[in-house]
């Protein structure tokens, strides 16, 4: 492929449309966007100006209307769907603003449920779980459910899920949004180390100039395009 | 296997709406159950007629009895292996009329038990029989009501049959018979014919109806009209027809027991496949989030359609087998009426249907939401937050 060696993210011309009866929505045109490995990037914009849509597209989560999008050499947007789903199961850690945990599940059976995926044992699930709890500080409450935790500790939860298979790439879409300053901070501590201690390459999508301040570089999409300045 | 505490996970989110769908099943199972035995009691008589035993009797009515001696004449008709006459005794133990079986004397003792190889009579005790002028025997389940055992002297009225010397009939246990499988009927009581006609107060010579062997069970059709054209035109003609005939006259009086307990089931099965199937469509639909987060960390669309069916399997097994179970418990201790159904148990066909059933419940209820769940797109499913 065209993209260089240090370029984990390569979306290339990229338009997404939706149809919602027989109107058509263009959310994203045009969209070039390369990431390089090791970079924290910020995603920044205006609601409804495509980000989540683009974040999507780069965890295989949809797929572009036209365009390729490319990660780490593998075109992903021509995977079928089972291997879609594998490759996101192997690359892909995702953080949500609303964490996104089953309610059923403790904190550490939340974090496990990607490992089912894997070919690992009991065990070595157990090994990985109790490692990603720790990274994100959260050992002491493995056995606690969703509803008994504060939602910082639920959304350190949602991060020890989305890096316990030692994910290719990290995906935040609001991470800090349903945060208050405190807890927001110490989450953006959290993917700031991750970033620079573990070399996790992340995109997050932020409304927060405090969060986007954290991440190496800041991208600003309006109306589903980049433009170069922050928009007023 | 390391799925199933995510679906167990799962059903325990609504305990108290799996709760009551499971019981709900529960009850149809044990329904189920307890219906395929009764019916099975009333067909046991048909469905285990063997196929050369022929019933021969009065044209009229089978109230009516017929010559003794007609025994010899159907003994001569060509295919006619063997004939055996046994009469309505209606025997009464201990002046109770709830304590009333099938009593029966009969002519041959040997060549009863010939023609019903379904009744196990040990040898000696058939011995003790042709040896022993007032000697009953009994089959296994009337032999546990009563607690009789061999030795044993049982006293008998009969409103039909009085004894010319007034006082009750007499008789000594001096065999046991079991059966050979489950279904075979062991509730009757068996005499000896010469005994009863000589001691009988009236209708000397007179018996109810004649069991005749077909050395040719093919033929049994064109054997019955032989048997019937012999005594045609004289003051008792016969009407001879195959066992399972006979058998089934005898269930139609009551009705059509299969097919009433057929609409039951019919009711009962489509109001609980109405009930399970909203439980899971419910379960599906305020699960779209967390079905999409399962699709977007990796689970396949074939996994979560996985996932879902297993769960209402889960609930239908759960609630079935305890209910086919509670049904088999209920029958293995035998029939609550052995007069009027002596043969009472869940045979294993309707187990076996059963399961079946129970699966099919567990797919048909799921399928639906499962295919929802597995077109469910992610990113749509994702949006539907906060
Ligand atoms: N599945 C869909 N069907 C129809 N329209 C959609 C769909 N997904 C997104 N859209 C539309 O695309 C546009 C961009 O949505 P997107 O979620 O990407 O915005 P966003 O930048 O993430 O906004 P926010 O900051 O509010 O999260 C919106 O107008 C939205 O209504
Ligand atoms: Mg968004």
């Amino acid at each position: 492929m065209h993209s260089s060696v240090e370029t984990l993210v390569h979306v290339e011309n990229v338009e997404k449309t939706f149809r919602r009866g027989s109107e058509e929505i263009h959310v994203l045109s045009e969209m070039n966007l390369e990431v390089p490995t090791g970079e924290f990037l910020a995603l920044m914009g205006p609601s409804g100006s495509g980000k989540t849509t683009l974040l999507n597209l780069i965890g295989g989560l949809d797929r572009p209307t036209r365009g390729s999008v490319t990660i780490a050499g593998d075109r992903i947007d021509k995977l079928p769907d089972r291997q879609l789903a594998a490759w996101r199961a192997r690359h892909v850690g995702l953080v949500f603003q609303f964490y996104n945990l089953l309610p059923v599940l403790s904190a550490e059976r939340n974090v496990e449920l990607p490992l089912l995926l894997t070919h690992l044992s009991k065990a070595e699930r157990r090994e990985h779980v109790k490692t990603a709890l720790d990274v994100v500080g959260l050992s002491h409450r493995t056995r606690h459910f969703p509803r008994t935790l504060s939602g910082g500790e639920q959304q350190r939860v949602g991060i020890a899920r989305a890096i316990v298979t030692d994910p290719t790439l990290l995906l935040c879409d609001e991470p800090t949004g349903d945060l208050d300053r405190r807890s927001g901070d110490e989450i953006l501590g959290l993917l700031q180390a991750l970033n620079r201690e573990h070399g996790k390459t992340i995109v997050m999508v932020t409304h927060d100039p405090h969060a986007s301040a954290r991440a190496t570089r800041t991208l600003y999409l309006d109306k589903g395009r980049f433009s170069a300045e922050k928009p007023e | 296997m390391k799925y199933v505490s995510l679906v167990w996970s799962n059903l325990r989110r609504k305990r108290l709406r799996t709760g009551l769908t499971v019981l709900s099943i529960f009850i149809a199972f044990v329904l189920f159950g307890l219906l395929c035995t009764i019916k099975e009691a009333f067909t046991a008589g048909v469905t285990l007629a063997g196929a050369d035993r022929l019933i021969s009797r009065h044209k009229v009515s089978l109230i009516m009895t017929l010559p003794e001696s007609y025994a010899r004449r159907m003994a001569r008709i060509p295919g006619v292996a063997s004939a055996v006459h046994l009469t309505w005794f209606n025997g009464i133990y201990q002046d109770e009329p709830k304590n009333f079986f099938g009593s029966f004397p009969v002519s041959d003792p040997t060549a009863y038990f010939d023609l019903y190889p379904e009744f196990l009579l040990p040898t000696e005790q058939e011995e003790a029989w042709l040896k022993t002028r007032t000697g009953a025997v009994v089959g296994r389940s009337l032999a546990d009501r009563f607690h009789w055992k061999i030795g044993d002297r049982v006293p008998l009225k009969s409103p039909i049959w009085p004894r010319a010397a007034e006082e009750a009939w007499e008789f000594d246990i001096v065999g046991i018979f079991d059966g050979a499988n489950r279904a075979t009927d062991t509730s009757g009581f068996y005499f000896r014919y010469d005994y009863f006609d000589e001691a009988r107060a009236n209708g000397k010579g007179q018996v109810g109806w004649f069991v005749v062997r077909a050395d040719d069970p093919d033929r049994a059709d064109e054997i019955a009209r032989a048997v019937d054209a012999e005594f045609a035109n004289s003051p008792y003609e016969t009407k001879t027809e195959p066992e399972g005939a006979f058998a089934q006259g005898f269930v139609q009086q009551i009705g059509d027991i299969g097919a009433i307990l057929m609409a039951i089931l019919s009711a009962v099965f489509f109001t609980i496949l109405l009930i399970a199937g909203n439980t899971m469509a419910q379960a599906v639909r305020e699960r779209t989030m967390e079905l999409g987060l399962l699709k977007a960390l990796g689970f396949t669309n074939g996994l979560v359609l996985a996932l879902v069916l297993a769960e209402s399997c889960l609930i239908a097994t759960a609630g079935g087998f305890a209910g086919l179970a509670v049904a088999w418990l209920a029958t293995v201790g035998g029939s609550p009426i052995p007069s009027v159904l002596p043969v009472f148990f869940l045979p294993a066909k309707y187990v076996a249907m059963g399961a079946v059933l129970v699966f099919a419940l567990g797919v048909v209820t799921g399928i639906l939401p499962a295919l929802e769940a597995m077109r469910l797109r992610i990113a749509t499913a994702l949006r539907r937050q906060g």
